[in-house]
């Protein structure tokens, strides 16, 4: 024999259970009974069902996630794991999250169908597409006797009449609803319309579970238009929000998501007119002002200014041509009456007044030698102040 | 004035608007612009006062 001892026993099997990965991650239903909330905010009870009891404990960090007050002989459904506590070798519940039975199953399939479709990129936030601001069609998945479809509509005509509203009536709670949704939803994805608004008003988390549906997902990650989503109340929260190219915390809000408010855009309009008279008015006074600039320029101030200094030019430069134009007819004159001095002094006329004159024959011909005539010439004898006709009566050589 | 073309008007006012603002305008582009704007924004406005809901049921639905 080789006996253990109890701690090494207790040890083994916490090891053993801890090693156990379906005992690590269970969902286990039941009754809660002797429950008990400690000073220290750990919460200790049992669960239990017709035949069996189960200790449970849930620390205070789990506790305090809490969204309801456990009561005993509550029907739940924990999330936990199974350990043993090694002290008392018991085995007990370490609780996670703790839900009501029922809400609580429903909430399970939706928070494992959301971890799926989250994987598979349904909600990827990268695909979203926008809402258009300005729809002329909008389609609408919900009931036809609903308070949401009257909502929507009341917003939606009262804030832009000139929208176009299709409204495609679906169930919107019990068995099979989902089906009439998915079907509303492929209607508006073939037929054509900006936006696409499903939904309902509040109700119970069952009331409200056909938004929760796979089918409904697929069905608005397949449709080519924008959807918005609006389910229940603010605090209600779907996979068909999630699937949406956007949610609405309720049908009102959705409606005033869907559309501009033509109250809005006509105040908008107001004030591009204002804009645009203030723009024109702010625009020729520019104009005026660069105009009035130009023409407060020295330039047309003192149009003379412009050819005062050519003027002035001008005249210095006429000044200049005329003095040189009179020195230079000065000096010709000079030289003028130079030569007509010399001239003078060479003329012949002068020679004829110191005594001498000169000869001609009867055709006026010079005569220079006594060898040109003979006697009898007739030869003229030129004067200055006159000449006299001769008759050569003898010739003497020298 | 088809509602189709409101969303383009409006975006077409827009501009006018802002290039007007903006000042770098020609004297006769400005005039222009500001008549084309004036009309815009009394045909939007026409838009918007003239709509009225349509509001259609479809019938398909309900059998399901």
């Amino acid at each position: 024999m080789n006996p253990i001892t109890v701690s090494e026993i207790n040890a083994y099997v916490k090891a053993y259970l801890d090693g156990n990965s379906i005992l690590s991650n269970l969902f286990v239903r039941g009754e809660v009974s002797n429950f008990k909330r400690h000073s220290s905010g750990h919460c200790y009870f049992s669960l239990k069902d017709d035949s069996s009891v189960i200790k449970a404990v849930m620390f205070k960090y789990s506790a305090m996630s809490l969204s309801f007050e456990p009561e005993n002989g509550m029907k739940v459904i924990v999330n936990a794991r199974l350990s043993s506590y090694e002290r008392d070798g018991i085995y007990q519940l370490y609780v996670n999250e703790m839900q009501p039975d029922g809400i609580g199953s429903l909430h399970i399939k939706f928070e494992q169908l959301k971890a799926r479709l989250e994987k598979e990129g349904i909600f990827d936030p990268a695909l979203k597409k926008p809402i258009p601001g300005f729809p002329k069609k909008i389609g609408i998945v919900t009931s036809p006797t609903g308070a949401a479809l009257k909502d929507i509509l009341n917003i939606i005509t009262r804030r832009y009449p000139p929208a176009e509203i299709i409204v495609y009536p679906a169930q919107v709670q019990g068995e099979g609803a989902y089906k009439t949704i998915v079907n509303g939803l492929s209607y508006f994805g073939e037929n054509k319309v900006d936006t696409v608004i499903i939904g309902r008003g509040g109700g119970s988390a069952e009331d409200l579970w056909c938004f929760n549906e796979e089918e409904v997902a697929r069905a608005i990650y397949r449709c080519p238009i924008p959807v918005i989503s609006a389910v229940g109340h603010e605090t209600d929260y779907t996979i068909s929000d999630l699937a949406a190219d956007l949610r609405a915390p309720t049908p009102s809000a959705a409606a005033e998501l869907a559309v501009p408010s033509a109250e809005e855009l006509k105040k908008y309009l107001k004030g591009s007119e204002e804009r645009l008279s203030a723009g024109i008015i702010s625009n020729l006074y520019k104009h005026r002002q660069s105009f009035e600039g130009l023409r407060a320029s020295r330039i047309f101030r003192l149009p003379s200014q412009l050819t005062e200094a050519k003027t002035l030019e001008l005249a210095s430069l006429t000044d200049k041509l005329v003095s040189r134009f009179e020195k230079n007819i000065s000096a010709y004159r000079e030289k003028f009456e130079r030569l007509c001095a010399s001239l003078d002094a060479l003329s012949p006329l002068k020679i004829l007044k110191r005594g001498y004159a000169f000869v001609e024959n009867e055709e006026a011909d010079i005569i220079d030698s006594v060898k040109k005539i003979s006697e009898n010439s007739i030869l003229s004898l030129n004067f200055s102040d006159g000449k006299a006709i001769c008759k050569v009566t003898e010739l003497k050589g020298e | 004035m088809k509602m189709e073309s409101f969303e383009t008007d409006l975006k077409k006012l827009e501009d006018i608007v802002k290039r007007l603002e903006g000042g770098e305008v020609k004297l006769s582009d400005s005039i222009k612009l500001f008549e084309e704007g004036i009309k815009l924004t009394s045909s939007l406005s026409k838009a918007l006062d003239e709509a009225q809901s349509k509001i259609t049921v479809l019938t398909e639905g309900k059998d399901e």
